[in-house]
């Protein structure tokens, strides 16, 4: 459990945030200039803030009379660049502030780098080395591990091949705070999201309630929101999974009975009808309740549907909105493009 | 080999005796030294770099005359010292004492170039994995600029061992006990025509000093490979 307050001060960007982090993946998201940096150093011991309290698992890092230097927080940080030692090898780099006794065969295994243990830093492509960074904070034993944007330097490919990787760092068990300015990232790992702007906590809860607020939605920008569905395949037929989510079923591309899928959403990609759609090729037709509307800048609204014990998020032009007369309590049908379905798997069932 | 007559031997393995000393001696401090000017800021820094250089620009003999004065019987480490018997004057220690401060700033210099190469994110990395800055400078700083800090040491030895101008103003030239290979040399060229042994520790000389530029040199760009990559 990690408790946080702090204020820093640094020219004219003034950090004031309070956020709490228990078990499993707590998002930081935020554009970037939002402190999200800053507020992961602070944590860290590698920032002072000016002023504040910060607790890890009831142990005082830093409040008026305690600052603990970095190497006695038992805080593991993974950096935007891998930081690896360039005079060490792998084997060396992973087992560089492991405890006596440890060893880097299953950590090396999870991460799908045992096969790397005698090359120099210098021989690894991207990917690698940051899995390799991350090996080496999880083997340091850490009672947090602080990812702070691991995937930022690498191209889009190399992320999406690292993201399962993560994925199972997740389930290691190691509460994560994970810092990041990309929704799919925190989409697909996260538990808790903190939504981080101009150095304040805007929203913070858990993942699907905070992405399918409008509110927040707005925040993050209209192209990057999207609601996120968690559910279990119950069925697969022409290579399409059905998946029992609290919103109804969906269909999505792949999968096996009895996965537990995480499926986003992009409010861009659903289609919003009074009256129940016929003759459409979309697969995912969701009956829906409108709960809210929240007018954005420009031509835009964004729609909070409850479906089933689900929540939805839609953007639609306003001029729509008006001519359906859409407003909290109308009953609507919500059409999902399947090209608007990101699944990502998240073990576990 | 080359043929020499005995008080040229004694000479060279004196001048070895020193040279060896005086760098394994000052080496500590200049590890300390080159980490406090590449890592630290700290008032009066520029003040310290300079004094470290002083030996580089001043006049041999004037260190060498400050020396005498601060190791002279009425001086304030001689007057500590002398009753001990400890005092360097006029014995080889004191050609090791005049030996490492002139050293010192040349290995200084090489050794800060070495540490200001290691990247500080890499050692706030390992501090994040739970080294204290002492396990970190061991362990990250230290084996990253382990190549610039041979340089610096390979530097600092030639020019202990080529020393002459500090070392017979505080310890005169007697042989046996402080007449180093280039106090030998003055004193054989005082011979007219030269005393047998001077072309062979001339030759020496220009070996050695030639040697370690070329090692040094060889050694320093080390640094940046070890530094470089990922």
């Amino acid at each position: 459990m990690l408790e946080v307050s702090v204020q820093r001060r640094a020219g004219d960007f003034t950090l004031d945030v309070a956020l709490e982090a228990s078990s499993g993946v707590t998002a930081v998201f935020g554009p970037s200039g939002a402190g999200k940096t800053t507020l992961a150093r602070c944590v860290a011991g590698l920032a002072r803030p000016d002023a504040g309290r910060i607790v890890l698992n009831g142990r005082v890092l830093f409040d008026g009379t305690t600052d603990l230097a970095p190497h006695r927080r038992g805080i593991g940080y993974v950096f935007q660049e891998a930081r690896l030692f360039p005079h060490l090898d792998v084997r060396g780099n992973l087992m560089f502030g492991a405890p006596r006794g440890e060893e880097a065969g299953p950590v090396a295994e999870m991460l799908g780098i045992a096969d790397l243990m005698d090359r120099r830093p210098a021989g690894l492509s991207g990917g690698e080395a940051a899995r390799v960074a991350i090996g080496r904070a999880l083997l340091r034993q850490p009672e947090l591990l602080i990812l702070d944007e691991p995937l930022a330097a690498l191209d889009a490919r190399r992320r999406a091949a690292i993201l399962p990787w993560l994925g199972r760092v997740r389930e290691a068990g190691v509460p994560i705070l994970y810092i990041s300015h990309a929704i799919e990232e925190v989409a697909r790992l996260a538990d808790t999201l903190v939504l981080l702007r101009d150095g304040a906590v805007v929203r913070a809860g858990p993942l699907a309630e905070v992405l399918s607020d409008p509110v927040a939605a707005a925040l993050m920008g209209p192209s990057q929101a999207g609601a996120v569905l968690e559910g279990v395949v119950t069925a697969v037929a022409d290579g399409l999974a059905a998946v029992e989510t609290p919103a109804g079923v969906l269909h999505v591309p792949g999968g096996e009975v009895g996965q537990r899928l995480r499926i986003r959403i992009r409010a861009e990609d659903i289609i919003v009808a009074t009256a129940r759609p016929e003759g459409v090729s979309a697969l995912n037709v969701l009956p829906a309740v409108v709960e809210a509307v929240q007018p954005g800048q420009g031509p835009g609204v964004m729609l909070r549907l409850r479906a089933g014990e689900g929540a939805l998020l839609a953007r639609i032009t306003r001029r729509s909105a008006e001519r359906l007369s859409l407003a909290p309590g109308v009953a609507v049908w919500a059409i999902v493009k399947t090209s608007g379905v990101a699944r990502a798997d998240v073990g576990g069932g | 080999m080359i043929d020499l007559p005995p008080e040229a031997w004694e000479a060279l393995a004196l001048s070895l005796r020193v040279s060896v000393v005086a760098t394994v001696l000052s080496l500590p401090l200049a590890l300390w030294v080159a980490h406090l000017l590449a890592r630290r800021q700290f008032r009066g820094k520029g003040l310290v770099d300079a004094a470290i250089h002083l030996p580089l620009v001043l006049p041999p003999v004037v260190t060498g005359y400050a020396l005498l004065l601060l190791f002279s019987r009425a001086g304030p480490l001689g007057a500590v010292l002398e009753p001990l018997g400890l005092s360097p004057a006029f014995r080889w220690t004191g050609a090791a004492i005049a030996a490492a401060i002139m050293a010192f700033p040349l290995m200084v210099r090489a050794i800060r170039l070495a540490i200001e190469a290691v990247d500080p994110k890499l050692e706030e990395a390992a501090a994040t994995l739970g080294l204290s800055p002492a396990r970190v400078w061991w362990r990250v700083t230290l084996p990253m600029a382990l190549p610039g800090v041979l340089a610096g040491v390979t530097l600092g030895f030639a020019k202990a061992f080529g020393e002459f101008g500090a070392t017979i103003t505080f310890v005169a030239s007697i042989p046996g006990e402080t007449r180093t290979l280039p106090a030998a040399i003055y004193a054989f060229l005082q011979v007219p025509g030269g005393a047998p042994g001077l072309r062979g520790l001339v030759l020496i000389a220009v070996a050695v000093a030639v040697g370690a530029v070329l090692l040094s040199n060889w050694l320093a760009p080390r640094v940046a490979a070890r530094v470089g990559g990922r």
